[in-house]
């Protein structure tokens, strides 16, 4: 056989724990516990463990030249699949094969160093990402002009601007050569002309090395451009794996249509489930509804709590683009509220955002409700809403491309007279 | 990463077999993050190497005057400040050594999360980084030893050993503990408490003579009374010479605590990523 990577039946499996209230174990707990355990015997009381597979039978395999894009909501495992490849952790079920040397960039300039300089972190990254010194030295200066950052190699990077930052960090990764490469989601970060030239160099690596890519992305257009085939991922499972366009439709239909179903109804959330959305709409609108640009988008939201207690919720709604990238949060934290809801009973609250700068287009809505600090419930697509065309501030045209629109204002601020030629 | 043609297998429990190859294709990475922390500790504070240098001058400044003055402990002819400097070198660089160890899984957990490699390197790495402190504590020793006119002669050459011997130590237990840590939160603030401790149960302050005979064998339990009491002699000039069973029973220890250390490293290495 001459796969790249031979994944097959891969799963993971974690152990929720109930009881623990704090998310690390203590010594001094463990203690605590292990006396009440053994003063329970006898009574049967124990502790409860549910299981959850974060992953659950995912097969797959990458020729030399493969390019696979894997999608899915988050929390649909994409990121687990990629930590079990990279050997970051291991799979409680299923195995892979794979040959050669793997290079995974789950994360941009991981363990570089704020005091360190340019120059330094250059190689204290590159050993991380299991390049060897000489290798490094060799391409030093490629890394350096790739990401254009000559000036300040001799500056600690905590000087850096953001995107000085983010160049560093990826040229050093784009200067590995492993056999098989796995990155998530990092070309989320940087400026769009830089993130051009990354998925180039990654096209590029590709095609004429004969190099296998994985990639995570929530970017549908770079998913589409630079992988052939895609692998769409579901509450932990396969659900469609295929050429890229088809999955990629197919992914974005099944948003478009949990969106569209009943949200009392829909078992694809998460959380405690003590209080939960019953129910999304639009005000002032038809049912599916829309408003238009430069609107005030108002939603009515139904909340039920089953507690015997009046809770004081913390609110979260998400608006995302129709390829799921956040655009906008309305969360309650951010205007240091909570609101009440009454014990045993439904609530109705309101959300209203005041004129959202959004372009027409399809967009949907995440729900999250918390109550102390802990996610009682939260839905994923739980309303898809349309803008219509309208007007904008000063514009008199409309473009689809943006799904943001702001003011803006053009002026001549003076004029040279030119050299003639 | 792993080499050219090779093949890795991941499987649940799996995939063990490459660990102690792939430890040393992963060398460079244990020297590099070494070299970080020492770089990272002089470069933040102004007062990095001065204070390495202070805390082990002010604790010999105390500690003589305590046992040796107020206590009139035995010093066997040696000004009493060398006999305490030529044992807090080792101790200080076991501490610290422990110490950082101890904290190294948590302190480096971004890349426990993100990147795959042997995790030994990281407490392994932060140990030698601690010798970068042992070194310029030398430079003080060796002040000392010129401002008393110390001459340890050929002695000096069995040096190393013990120190091999407290890197063993330090590496065992702050293997023990850097585990540990990930699963108990509460092991970093017990940690210094067991060191600050250890600090009194180790000849330090005083020359293990002090210690009534018959305890002895069980004193030299503790494999840093060898060490400590090997520096004295092969720094100190005129102090009795470690006994055959004090070494023995400390290199015993010392490989006890190693072993152990290492082996309940590897048992919960496979979940530090997912627990920590």
């Amino acid at each position: 056989m001459n796969a790249m990577v031979h994944a097959e039946g891969l799963g993971k499996k974690y152990y929720l724990r109930h009881q623990k209230k704090d998310a690390y174990a203590t010594l001094r707990d463990s203690i605590v516990e292990g006396m009440g355990r053994v003063c329970r015997l006898g009574r049967g009381g124990r502790e409860t463990r549910d299981e959850f597979w974060a992953l659950r039978d995912v097969s797959f395999q990458l020729q030399p030249g493969d390019r696979l894009g894997i999608i899915g909501r988050n929390g649909a495992g994409k990121s687990t699949l990629l930590k079990i490849l990279s050997r970051i952790t291991e799979p409680s079920e299923g195995v892979a094969r794979i040959r050669g040397r793997v290079s995974s960039l789950l994360e941009v300039g991981t363990g570089f160093h704020p005091e360190l300089t340019g120059r330094e972190n250059i190689y204290l990254n590159g050993a991380i990402l299991g390049m060897k010194r000489l290798e490094i030295k060799k391409k030093f200066d490629e890394i350096v002009a790739f990401a254009d950052v000559e000036r300040f190699l001799d500056t600690p990077v905590k000087r850096y601007s953001s995107g000085m930052y983010v160049r560093l960090a990826f040229s050093v990764a784009a200067h590995l050569e492993p056999d098989v490469l796995i990155v998530d989601e990092v070309l989320a970060v940087g400026d769009a002309q830089f993130q051009k030239k990354c998925l180039g160099k990654l096209e590029q690596a590709s095609r004429e090395e004969g190099r296998a890519v994985l990639l995570v992305s929530h970017n549908m257009a770079a998913i589409e451009a630079l992988c052939s085939t895609a692998l769409y991922l579901r509450n932990g499972g396969t659900k469609a794996h295929g050429p890229a366009r088809e999955v990629i439709e197919r992914y974005l239909g099944d948003m478009a249509v949990s969106a569209a179903s009943e949200v009392s109804k829909r078992s694809d959330r998460s959380g405690k489930g003590m209080v939960r959305l019953t129910g999304i709409r639009p005000v002032g609108a038809a049912v599916g509804g829309s408003c238009s640009v430069g609107d005030d988008l108002r939603l009515a939201l139904s909340v039920e709590n089953r507690y015997g207690h009046p809770v004081s919720a913390r609110m979260c709604l998400s608006l995302r683009s129709s390829n799921d990238i956040g655009l906008i949060v309305c969360d309650s934290y951010l205007t240091g509220e909570t609101h009440t809801l009454a014990a045993n009973s439904v609530t109705t609250l309101s959300c209203t955002v005041f004129a959202p700068p959004l372009n027409y287009g399809e967009y949907f809505v995440n729900v999250t409700i918390l109550k102390d600090d802990q996610v009682e419930d939260y839905l994923p697509s739980a309303l898809r809403f349309s803008v219509e065309s309208g007007t904008f501030d000063n514009h008199v045209r409309q473009q689809a491309a943006f799904p943001i629109l702001a003011r803006f204002s053009w002026k001549v601020e003076g004029d040279e007279a030119a050299d003639a030629p | 990463m792993s080499a050219q043609g090779e093949e890795v297998l991941i499987r649940p429990g799996g995939s063990r077999a490459g660990y102690w190859r792939d430890l040393w294709a992963y060398r460079e990475l244990f020297a590099i993050l070494a070299w970080r922390d020492v770089t990272v500790r002089y470069k933040q504070t102004v007062l990095g190497v001065l204070w390495t240098v202070l805390k082990p001058f002010l604790t010999m400044v105390v500690f003589t005057v305590i046992f040796g003055r107020l206590a009139g402990l035995p010093s066997h002819g040696v000004a009493y400040p060398v006999l305490v400097f030529a044992a807090l070198l080792p101790w200080q660089f076991f501490a610290g050594a422990i110490n950082e160890c101890g904290v190294s899984l948590i302190s480096n957990a971004n890349l426990l999360t993100k990147v795959y490699f042997p995790r030994l390197i990281i407490p392994a790495s932060s140990v030698a980084a601690s010798l970068a402190d042992f070194l310029v504590c030398c430079g003080i020793m060796a002040g000392l030893m010129v401002f008393y006119q110390v001459n340890p002669g050929w002695r000096l050459f069995w040096l190393p050993l013990y120190l091999g011997i407290a890197c063993f130590a330090s590496l065992g237990g702050g293997l023990l503990f850097a585990a540990l840590s990930i699963r108990y939160r509460d092991f970093k603030h017990i940690v210094p408490f067991v060191v600050q401790f250890g600090l009194f149960v180790s000849p330090v302050g005083f020359s293990s003579t002090v210690v009534p005979e018959k305890w002895r064998l069980v004193y030299a339990l503790n494999p840093m009374v060898a060490v400590i009491d090997g520096f004295r002699w092969s720094l100190a000039g005129n102090q009795p010479a470690v006994p055959l069973y004090a070494l023995v029973l400390s290199l015993a220890s010392t490989a006890l605590l190693f072993l152990s250390g290492v082996w309940y490293f590897r048992r919960t290495e496979r979940a530090f990523a997912d627990e920590i």
